[in-house]
């Protein structure tokens, strides 16, 4: 925090600016000077060019909202579920005992793993994609969550004993407010791995989707549909994080920010 | 209310042994006893500083007292009862903040009211005991947003809103400022006056214990027992320095230029 003080906020805003410009360009030269086939590498103008036609046809915008759709979903339900179990775990030594083990198991098995069982039990469509989503979100969630219910400093529990906090009030209280900004920073993470499933997800079961417009380019040799696709899932992504990084702004929730 | 009475006062503590002997047994677990015997009675009203080097199980006292730790053998009293654990008839002060950071002063005060029914009267009494340490215009801040002192000063005012029998001070004043000490001491002293609580404060501060307390009572190294258990009968406010008039005064003088009025 203190080095980025230094700067001024037009040096912060210009410096992204000016990397992209140099991404671009190489991204140009490359293209143009060494690779020298629109097919294998389309550079910026092209892809540009294919982007403003996919726009205008709706069918960049009509990709985009079907991939964001499962994201939302699956991130949504992970978070749901895997919030409240990683509280469980981490204040039950009974219930961590008995489910640490099967999760540990389970969280490095790849979501992309799980392809052939969701096609199976979903059949073809959003759910299989919704479900991938799911699982590579849920993990990652509760581990974060249990961890997080551990280090939170002993005193509250002992000030909620104190003040003769009952059982509801200790996790209303204490655990939630007490967890969130790690919460927060691990949704961060997390997000961010759910979009890059969906892209995968979407490879196998659907007919929409940014990673289904890319699957769909590369069958008909569009290399600049397929650029264009990574692009808009950069974007987003991009995206997705500054909300995320917002919502850790929020007063309540950014206690942690400063304390020892 | 607030009596407290020890009755051969015993804690010790396991410290398990992880590694193997040479010969592959494993040696027992070594009890270390941080309180031994002890015996000690507090009135009910009385103000008692503990002292005793560091490590030396006072802080375990207080932890018993408070129903967060329990003796190993012996027994202790409150009132004439066992402690069954902890309750908000005796209400611990933490060394460092014990204040909930996710909240601002007003909820933190308010733990202790939340189950009043009347509204109205239930924000005149938050308002009362944050005006009563001086915090009136900082309800809405968070403890980060509050110096060492106030964020001590909040933690005061959210126990004695509960209106607890005893109140557990376990080191106030450590990592304040020396004027803040100064201040928060002189604080104590009149709240005690004023609200007539037992209170029991763990100080490694000669000048803290016999300026205010009503009884000092000193450990010895562990295993801790009791080596001074000594009543002031001094009125307040008590000066220690006063062996050399002329600096005494000026002492004096400096301590009311700077906001402390019973040079101390």
């Amino acid at each position: 925090m203190m080095k980025t003080e230094t700067h001024s906020t037009l040096t912060k805003s210009i410096a992204p600016v000016l990397s992209f410009t140099v991404l671009v360009l190489v991204w140009e030269l490359t293209a143009r000077l060494i690779v020298r086939d629109a097919d294998v590498l389309p550079g910026p103008f092209k892809v540009l060019e294919s982007m403003i036609e996919l726009t205008v046809t709706g069918s960049l915008f009509k990709h985009t909202v079907a991939s964001l759709f499962r994201v939302t979903w699956g991130f949504y339900i992970a978070a749901m579920l895997g919030i409240p179990l990683g509280i469980i775990l981490g204040r039950s030594r009974i219930a961590s005992m008995m489910l640490n083990p099967i999760i540990n198991f389970l969280r490095p098995i790849s979501p992309l793993a799980w392809i052939p069982m969701a096609m199976l039990w979903f059949g073809i469509g959003d759910q299989p994609a919704v479900f991938l989503i799911f699982l590579s979100s849920f993990f990652p969630i509760v581990v974060a969550t249990t961890v997080a219910v551990h280090s939170i400093n002993p005193t509250y529990f002992y000030v909620a004993a104190n003040f003769n906090f009952s059982r509801k009030e200790v996790i209303q209280k204490i655990v939630i407010p007490a967890i969130i900004p790690e919460i927060i920073t691990a949704l961060r993470l997390t997000v961010t791995i759910a979009w890059i499933v969906v892209v995968a997800a979407e490879m196998i079961a659907v007919q929409s989707g940014l990673g289904y417009l890319i699957l769909d380019s590369r069958n008909g040799f569009r290399m600049d549909y397929v650029m264009d696709g990574m692009i808009v899932i950069g974007l987003i992504g991009l995206y997705l994080d500054y909300i995320m990084r917002r919502l850790g702004r929020i007063e309540s929730a950014s206690w942690g920010i400063g304390q020892a | 209310m607030g009596h407290i009475q020890t009755d051969n006062l015993c804690r010790e503590f396991v410290n398990r042994r992880k590694k193997k002997r040479e010969d592959g047994k494993y040696l027992p677990d070594e009890k270390v006893s941080v309180l031994e015997d002890i015996n000690i009675e507090v009135e009910d009203g009385e103000m008692v500083c503990l002292l005793g080097p560091s490590g030396c199980g006072k802080s375990t006292l207080l932890r018993i007292i408070a129903g967060f730790d329990k003796q190993t053998s012996g027994s202790i009293l409150i009132d004439g009862k066992e402690i069954t654990g902890p309750s908000s008839d005796n209400i611990f002060v933490f060394q460092h903040s014990g204040l909930l950071p996710w909240m601002t002063v007003w909820q933190n005060v308010e733990l202790g009211l939340r189950h009043m029914e009347d509204a109205e009267e239930k924000r005149s009494e938050i308002q009362e005991y944050i005006e009563m340490v001086e915090l009136d215009g900082f309800e809405d801040h968070y403890p980060r947003q509050l110096s060492g002192g106030m964020q001590r000063r909040a933690e005061l005012a959210r126990a004695l809103a509960v209106n607890p029998d005893i109140l557990i001070m376990d080191e106030p004043f450590s990592g304040l400022d020396f004027l803040t000490h100064m201040k928060m001491r002189e604080e104590v002293v009149n709240m005690h006056q004023f609200l007539g609580k037992t209170i029991l404060i763990v100080t490694h501060d000669i000048d803290d214990a016999l300026i205010m307390g009503d009884r000092v009572v000193v450990f010895s190294k562990r295993p801790s027992q009791v080596k001074m258990n000594r009543k002031l009968d001094f009125p307040h406010p008590r000066i220690v320095f006063n062996k050399q008039t002329e600096l005494s005064k000026l002492r004096d003088e400096l301590f009311l230029m700077l906001g402390v009025s019973y040079a101390v």
